[in-house]
């Protein structure tokens, strides 16, 4: 379980350049963030550096579990959600398949029908991934975030693409995360639809 | 099976044998590389018996090369790398699940190809052989070496161009212990290649994971 993330003095520079420096933030279990700011200010960056994929400049990212804070980049990841803006999908396997792979990679239980319905594929259970649209494509992206089972959710632009009924589904799956304790930190330029604390990236 | 290194095995396996995947790709390379140079080498079988282990394996090495690709690229493009990154497999696991995918998907298939390959350059029963043992051994060196070398180029923009060059000149002990076993076996001696060939093998398939799992981390973070 997830008690809370703390970034101190974080810094990033990608290249020669420095993306963002002195960042600091703190989020509670239960709270979600939204990452604003121009494009190229970092929110990207930010996300990866969250995940451990990247490792800061300087400064720190610390999770706080009940078993512990957890500082290392790649033993945070183990705790992440991700939804980033690559989609993540093959064309060559249907939905299904790429559903259940993703659960049985990470190890949960859940069955993929009642997810499929949820978000709205049931229907496109059997059908090859390359037959779907960039909207469709982020809903699997979405279900595929449910199934992680994961407490901290990094996503990226997640409502991009996504139809008005979409928007309000990302925006009750995100609710309902928060509502069971998660955390969620999301980078978009739109209104997420639901209370977050938003951090505003400024260029260095 | 199940579990996440069986679910990423299975996974890859079934990329690799759907359109696109390229494991018949490589069988078909391999078939018509070894049509092509008994046509045009000529008739004669003394020759082309002689021949046969050096053409073979070096078939097999670039047939095995061309799927090379697969084997990160696609997941680092689409964004994929990035989840079974976060996945509970450690990037070393990861590596050893995609090397076993690779190799399942094209070595093996190119192994079993060769004893027919082996007939249009009239090689003995006992090379024919050799050539099978060899193979067998040596092409787990192939994926994995063409692991590290893919691994590595993942950030490059057309970087399956520079990947040979890189691959090539580090696979060229297992070619030349590869034809060396067989030609032993038409010389009748014994001259340990299949042994260096085995060690060979043992230490690319150990290494491989690390240090591909090394490269995959650096492209991540890039």
């Amino acid at each position: 379980m997830i008690t809370s993330l703390a970034a101190e003095k974080l810094a990033c520079v990608r290249g020669e350049r420095r993306v963002f420096a002195d960042l600091d933030f703190h989020v509670a279990a239960g709270q979600a963030l939204v990452v604003e700011g121009a494009n190229g200010v970092g929110k990207t960056s930010l996300l990866r550096l969250i995940a451990g994929f990247l490792p800061p400049a300087s400064g720190r990212v610390t999770l706080n579990t009940d078993r512990g804070a957890i500082s290392d980049g790649e033993e945070r990841g183990r705790l992440v959600g991700w939804l980033g803006h690559q989609d993540g999908i093959k064309p060559q396997l249907s939905v299904g398949e790429q559903l259940e792979f993703f659960a049985q990679l990470y190890g949960a239980r859940d069955v993929i029908g009642p997810l499929l319905e949820r978000v709205g594929l049931s229907r496109q259970r059997d059908f090859p991934c390359r037959y779907l649209s960039a909207g469709q494509k982020k809903r699997l992206g979405l279900a595929r975030l449910i199934v992680s089972g994961r407490g901290l959710w990094l996503l990226d632009e997640p409502l991009a693409a996504l139809d008005t009924a979409g928007r309000a589904l990302t925006a009750e799956l995100m609710s309902a995360h928060c509502a069971a304790g998660g955390i969620v930190i999301a980078a978009t330029h739109d209104a997420l639809g639901l209370e977050a604390r938003s951090l505003r990236l400024e260029a260095a | 099976m199940s579990g996440p290194f069986a679910s990423l095995l299975s996974r890859d396996l079934r990329l690799a044998a759907r359109s696109g995947g390229g494991a018949a790709l490589a069988l078909a390379f391999f078939a018509l590389v070894a049509t092509l140079v008994p046509l045009g080498v000529g008739s004669d079988l003394h020759l082309l018996s002689r021949i046969a282990g050096g053409v073979l394996w070096v078939g097999a090495v670039l047939a095995a090369l061309l799927s090379l690709d697969r084997l990160y690229q696609g997941d680092f493009d689409d964004g994929s790398l990035d989840l079974i990154a976060l996945s509970p497999l450690s990037l070393e696991q990861v590596a050893l699940a995609k090397l076993l995918a690779h190799w399942l998907s094209t070595g093996l298939p190119l192994t079993l190809l060769s004893p027919l390959l082996a007939l249009l350059f009239g090689l003995s029963g006992q090379g024919t052989w050799a050539l099978f043992v060899s193979l067998l051994i040596g092409t787990p060196a192939v994926s994995a070496v063409g692991a590290i070398g893919a691994s590595l180029t993942l950030s490059l923009k057309r970087g399956g161009l520079i990947l040979p060059l890189i691959v090539l000149p580090l696979l060229a002990p297992a070619v030349i212990f590869g034809a060396g076993a067989v030609s032993g076996a038409l010389d009748h001696l014994s001259n340990g290649a299949l042994g260096l060939l085995s060690a060979f093998s043992v230490a690319a398939v150990l290494l491989s994971p690390f240090a591909a799992a090394a490269c995959v981390r650096l492209n991540l973070a890039g």
